[in-house]
This record gives structure tokens, sequence and C-alpha cells, in this order.
């Protein structure tokens, strides 16, 4: 198991071993996105008060829910570049960066539009919209932060602390619905009780959710693939890659 | 690199790890319990009635439409309704303006207004909130009517 991890580790074993997955994980995101859309946006039922603007739902939380896992896994791969000094980490860190970035804006897009007609407002300083805000602005940071140095170790580190300090963040978003009076609804669904929605709506929801997760990480592993290129680009695999 | 027994500067930069994540998580809690009162966007009817809420300041409420609480103008677009905790906390609010679509009795709504001396909330932005259960017309008409059915004839189910 540790061995395997290991090999995992090394640019070039991610590389060969990512060939094989791509396919399969890029087709399952294709899929799921498209049944899920499908399903959601044109056979599931409306809502009894906000009618079909329900629908931003199919969108708005796998978007939420991707932005705040990609925030724990940048963390956690920031967290083992520092403590092994892992290069993959450190590149799989820089990778999921823009990615969590675009998720979070739509996600805070999206719940505009919703809000909209819904709430009345486009915009509201309530604790899980603004801590999701926060969100974005770690995600940004993150980013700007790597480009700002020029030394690759020197921003590998910084930018993972920048990512460790930000993770107190995620238990706000994900309680601020509890902890605070707030204008977004709580969670409709917990481990412990009945989802709050009929199976005609959270099914589809749940296909988008797993959908979004197929297609992030797609998008992931490519971006890592072609970092590991052109970080490597050196060495005579990628030579061999390239030249095959 | 091996695996068993962590070595010791590794295990030295995992507890760094766990430093940064810890402080700056205390850090956090901390500015938040400083800024409790802030980070809540509404105050609660029971808030109010106790007197929490400052008169003549803007602020929002937040709390549930009760039933049968509205009262629609007939020269202009004023609205008094009333909104409460369904426990015991009850406030008159006053609004003049467009309500949004999701606005009716029952459902739960945050105003922005000041609270005048006499304990009127007079708003001049009201907002819906939705609630976390989501169900297809057809569901809720079926509950509806059962709660219809139900209420007069005072038991349940039979028809």
């Amino acid at each position: 198991m540790w061995r395997w991890f290991h090999k995992l580790g090394s640019p070039r074993s991610f590389y060969l071993i990512s060939n094989r997955l791509l396919p399969w994980l890029g087709a399952a995101a294709g899929l799921l996105l498209v049944v899920g859309a499908v399903w959601g946006l044109l056979f599931a039922p409306p809502d009894y008060q906000q009618g079909n603007s329900v629908r931003i739902m199919y969108i708005h939380v796998p978007a939420s829910i991707l932005a705040q896992s990609g925030y724990l896994l940048m963390a956690t791969a920031g967290a083992i570049y520092l403590i092994w000094r892992i290069k993959l980490a450190d590149i799989a860190m820089q990778c999921v960066a823009p990615l969590g970035a675009s998720l979070t804006f739509l996600a805070l897009v999206t719940g505009s539009i919703w809000g909209k007609p819904t709430w009345g407002t486009w915009w509201q300083w309530d604790a899980r919209l603004t801590s999701t805000l926060v969100l974005l602005f770690l995600y940004l940071g993150v980013v700007a932060l790597r480009s700002a140095l020029e030394y690759r170790e020197s921003a590998g580190r910084a930018t993972a602390i920048l990512a460790l300090v930000g993770v107190v963040n995620l238990p706000i978003i994900k309680y601020s619905v509890d902890w605070w009076n707030t204008l977004h609804q709580p969670s409709s669904f917990s481990l412990t009780e009945k989802p709050a929605m009929p199976a005609e709506m959270w099914l589809p929801l749940l296909v988008m959710v797993i959908g979004f997760y197929c297609f992030f990480f797609t998008v992931w592993i490519l971006r890592i693939r072609s970092e590991i290129i052109q970080r490597e680009s050196g060495t005579e695999w990628v030579r061999g890659v390239a030249g095959s | 690199m091996k695996f068993g027994p962590m070595k010791p500067h590794r295990r030295q930069r995992l507890m760094v790890v766990g430093l940064i994540v810890l402080c700056s998580s205390a850090a956090v809690m901390l500015a938040m319990m400083a800024l409790e009162e802030n980070v809540n966007l509404f105050y609660s009817p029971n808030e109010i009635v106790k007197g929490e809420a400052p008169v003549d300041t803007m602020i929002r409420a937040g709390g549930m439409v009760l039933e049968g609480s509205v009262v629609r103008s007939e020269t202009d677009l004023t609205v008094d309704f009333v909104i409460g905790d369904l426990v015991a906390a009850e406030v008159p609010v006053r609004y003049t303006g467009i309500l949004p679509d999701l606005f009716r009795e029952g459902q739960g709504v945050v105003a922005r207004g000041r609270l005048t001396p006499e304990g009127v909330f007079v708003a001049d932005e009201v907002l819906a909130k939705h609630d976390e259960n989501y169900m297809p017309p057809e569901v809720a008409d079926v509950i509806a009517r059962a709660h219809e059915n139900e209420t007069p004839a005072g038991e349940s189910g039979g028809q």
C-alpha cells in the first residue's frame, strides 16, 4: 500500500497511471453531467414556492460542494508538501487553486441569480455568503502568492502555509447557517435525517454532484499532467512520451 | 523515502503544520466570539421584544410572517404584518414598497429598517427567507388539502 503510494508520488508514475485512468474519468464526467443536467433542468419537478428557479440548485449545490472539497484537497496537498516535500503534492496544490476559484465563483454567481427572484436581493452580507466570498479570496490569494514568489521552493512552502491557515474557513462555511441567523437556508441534507426534498429532486442533484466530482478530478489531473511535462521537460522519460 | 517510524525532522514539520491550523483556528474563533452579535444578519422577534435590539437604528429583523396578520393598504403600497417566532414574541412591521414573490403568510422574512419607540418596526426593505424544504407543487397541494380536511372535522384522515 505504502509502496503504491510512493510510486504515485513520483511525477513519472503519476503520468503513466493517469494515462489509463483519464479516459474513464472523463467519460463518466461527460455522461453524468449530461444525464444530471437534462434530468434536473427538464424532468425534475418545480418547487411549490420557487417554481422553476429551483433548478439553479442543480448547478449551485454541486459547485459549492466542489469549491469546499477542492479547498480541503488543496490544503491537504499543502500539508503533504510541507511535511514530506513531495514534488507532486506541490504541483497538485498549484493546479487545484484556479479550478477551485472558478467553482467558488460559479457558486457565488448562481447563488446570486437564485437569490434575486427568491429572496429579493442579489447579495447580502450574510455569514454563509460572506464566508464563501472569503473562500474565493483565499483561492485567489494562493494563486497570487505563487506567482509573486520567484523560487519554486519558497513559493510552494508559502502557498501551503496560506492554504492551511485558510482551512479554518471551511467549518465556518459549513456551520454558518446553524451558528448564526442567516438569510441562506440551512442544509436540506444531513447524515442522520431524511432529506428535506423528494427523491425526484435529490436524485438528479446527486447525479450532478458525482458528475461535478468526476469533472473536477478530470480537469485537475489534466492540469497536473501538463505541469509535470513542463517541469520535467528535460528528462528522458518526457522525451520518450513526447516522441512516441 | 521510508515509512515506519516518522523521521524526526518530518515529525517536527507535521507539528508545525498542526500548529499553523490550530493557531489560525484559535485566532479566528476569538475574533468570532468578539464579533458574535454582528455576525448575525438579523435580530429575532424574541430579542426585539426583550429590548435587546437598539431603537431608531438601522437594523434587520427576521421571523415568520404570522398567519392572517397581513393587512394591505387600499390607497398605496403600504403593508402591515406581524413577524413572530411561533412561540410568543411578536413584532408588528410596516413596509411601503414591492414585496418579493415569495412573501406570504407562514413564510420567513428578513426586513431592514428602524424600530420605533412604540415597538413598530418600520422597514424599507423586505427579503423573503427560503427554508430548507423543497417539494413539487402537487405534493404541497396534497399536504394543504390534508390540513384543511383535518382542522374543521377535528379528526385525522377521514373524508
